[in-house]
């Protein structure tokens, strides 16, 4: 089920910008974004807001930064490295903010992520301060390609990378593992009687959320080919909270068919509207739980089973 | 040795004065009505944009002691256009409902708020002087004092008395106590709680826009001036323990003597300070210096 929607969206947007080709970058940058709103969504699984997860995104993307300051050139290490300094600073962080629920929970993430951002800021000599840093051009297995070849290549990667996560994601939540996330919205406290520590469940989900903010800001970091602070501010958290519930949690190809539909309407919006994004975002978000609870996911699947029902 | 620290003993109280004002009004909001609202600093920063506006306006015209008035009419405007139509919409919805989607809620109220600054004001920094320079300066002991943070730190005194004097002592504060204390029984007896959320709300929009308008003779009021606020109430509201006005007040002297100590030996963490408190206050009493697990009163 969930394979075939992905299958459907890898061809969507494998193909499109063959015909459009400014897509292709929009797409890719829309990728990146899904993947940390994906790890926001495994969070809602179990009851917990984020509002500062733009956190790991901002540590992805620098961590590539500073990767390549270090004269790691190869695109595949850069990413495999950056995720998993993402996934360790998700457990450091993580280990502090599962002792919390609901509102704490949230807040503490806002606050993190705001020091975050006053840091790359501030630290000027090792960060850049508010310029951020450049992101050359990676190698791809060793070789050094064109700019618009490697855009094109980074897009086919990124697309496995979408699929790749969410079927790991898919799968996650369909163990043991992830069902007992959802048991913490539902009943902590049974949850604890059956001997399952919810500290742990959240942790591990808390550590595959940040891990998966991370790949995405190392993907949108060579993407986009510079890093800055604006990376870890709580507009971005914002967006990919948006990203998360547009889409609709209760499937993983939500948060990315949230992504593809926001960047697309960002790049027709941003010229009329510049000035008033994070307020489209914002009513945006207050729509989308007002009137359309399950997101555009949910309603996807719901057409399909009301398609199918007559002729059962 | 005391003489070397009054100054910088002055400046953090002056500065637990600004922040007591938003957070014991996130605080009441929120041990009444039970929900967070992430909003609450742009309140903040809409008062403080309003007074310069009005009091920049009135100095212009020859005259700055009415910029004092303008201080607290600010405040008043913003809570009379935003209180009660805010709490009669959009946080009605989502009373009795998941606190995730109060978070939700309020934070995309947040975000509208946050561009509508932008857009009505600008991305420029404003600023005023008039309050500042019309009060002058004190001096005490060979040591100048500036007369408008001794008024702020007064003014935060009065406020802490008034607002537990209007809670244990008025008809409305027994009404929003007995509300606090169970909403079903006091609907039961007759008590109109619809009026008082709307009450509370308001007098929490009006606690955190005074904060953010007394502020404005002493910060540049630029865009993202109600995320920072929001994040700091929040440390000290959570710090005193959530829904506890005393521990607010306490709260915010701590954070206040710390971050003006901080600005003094090690300015480059300054910003960082009062999240450090926090963290350490919450792993040592997770709920908070006064507060505790369960019982929530005012």
């Amino acid at each position: 089920m969930v394979v075939r929607y992905l299958i459907g969206i890898a061809v969507i947007v494998g193909l499109l910008p063959l015909a459009v080709s400014w897509l292709g970058f929009v797409f890719t940058v829309a990728i990146g974004k899904g993947l940390a709103a994906l790890g926001v969504a495994i969070l809602l699984r179990g009851g917990m807001i984020s509002i500062g997860h733009a956190l790991f995104f901002a540590i992805g993307a620098y961590a590539t930064a500073f990767l390549m300051r270090g004269k790691i050139n190869e695109l595949i290490t850069l990413f495999v490295c950056a995720t998993f300094i993402t996934a360790a600073a998700g457990l450091v962080v993580g280990a502090f903010m599962v002792r919390y629920r609901g509102i704490f929970f949230a807040m503490l993430n806002l606050a993190v992520s705001m020091v975050f951002f006053t840091l790359l800021s501030k630290l000027y000599h090792l960060t850049g301060g508010t310029d951020g840093m450049r992101v050359m051009t990676p190698t791809l297995l060793g070789m050094e390609l064109s700019r618009p070849a490697f855009e094109q290549a980074l897009q086919l990667i990124a697309i496995v990378l979408m699929v790749g996560a969410a079927l790991a994601v898919d799968r996650y939540l369909k163990s043991p593992l992830g069902q007992a996330l959802s048991a913490i919205e539902t009943n902590e406290v049974r949850l604890e009687f059956l001997g399952v520590s919810a500290r742990g469940v959240l942790l591990v989900a808390y550590v595959a959320s940040a891990a998966l903010a991370g790949a995405g800001g190392a993907l949108s970091a060579v993407a986009i080919g510079h890093v800055v602070p604006e990376f870890s501010y709580w507009t971005l958290s914002g967006q990919l909270i948006l990203i998360a519930v547009l889409g609709g949690i209760s499937g993983v190809p939500g948060p990315f068919i949230g992504a593809f539909f926001l960047e697309l309407v960002r790049t027709f919006a941003v010229g009329f509207a510049a000035d008033a994004w994070n307020a489209i975002i914002g009513i945006s978000l207050l729509v989308v739980i007002f009137f359309l609870p399950e997101g555009l996911f949910g309603i996807l699947q719901r057409t399909e089973t009301r398609m199918r029902r007559p002729k059962a | 040795m005391f003489a070397n620290y009054a100054p910088l003993i002055v400046d953090g109280l002056a500065d637990a004065a600004l922040i007591f004002f938003v957070a014991v009004g996130l605080t009441l909001v929120f041990s009444v009505l039970h929900i967070l609202n992430v909003a609450h600093g742009s309140f903040y920063s809409l008062g403080a944009y309003l007074s310069v506006v009005i009091g920049t306006f009135v100095a212009g015209r020859g005259w700055p002691a009415l910029s004092f008035l303008a201080l607290l009419i600010s405040p008043i405007i913003v809570t009379l256009a935003l209180g009660p139509l805010i709490e009669r919409t959009l946080l009605r919805w989502t009373y009795g409902r998941s606190e995730a989607l109060q978070i939700l809620v309020t934070f995309g109220l947040f975000l509208i708020l946050e561009d509508a600054q932008k857009l009505i004001f600008g991305v420029q920094s404003y600023s005023q002087d008039a309050p500042m320079t019309l009060l002058g300066t004190t001096q005490i002991a060979g040591i100048v004092y500036l007369n408008y943070q001794l008024l702020l730190i007064a003014l935060a005194v009065l406020v802490a008395i008034g607002l537990r004097l209007l809670l244990k002592h008025t008809g409305v504060g027994k009404l929003i106590i007995a509300v606090v204390a169970d909403q079903e029984i006091a609907r039961a007896v007759g008590i109109d709680a619809s009026r008082v959320f709307m009450l509370a709300f308001s007098l929490g929009v009006f606690l955190a826009a005074l904060g953010g308008a007394l502020a404005s003779p002493t910060v540049g009021v630029s865009p993202g001036l109600g995320a920072e606020t929001i994040v700091l109430a929040f440390a000290v509201a959570a710090i005193g323990g959530l829904g506890q006005i005393e521990g607010a007040a306490l709260a915010a002297i701590l954070v206040g003597l710390t971050r003006s100590a901080a600005i003094y030996f090690f300015p480059e963490f300054q910003p960082v300070v009062p999240y450090i408190v926090m963290l350490a206050v919450l792993l040592v009493r997770p709920y908070g210096l006064f507060g505790s697990i369960g019982l929530r009163r005012i």
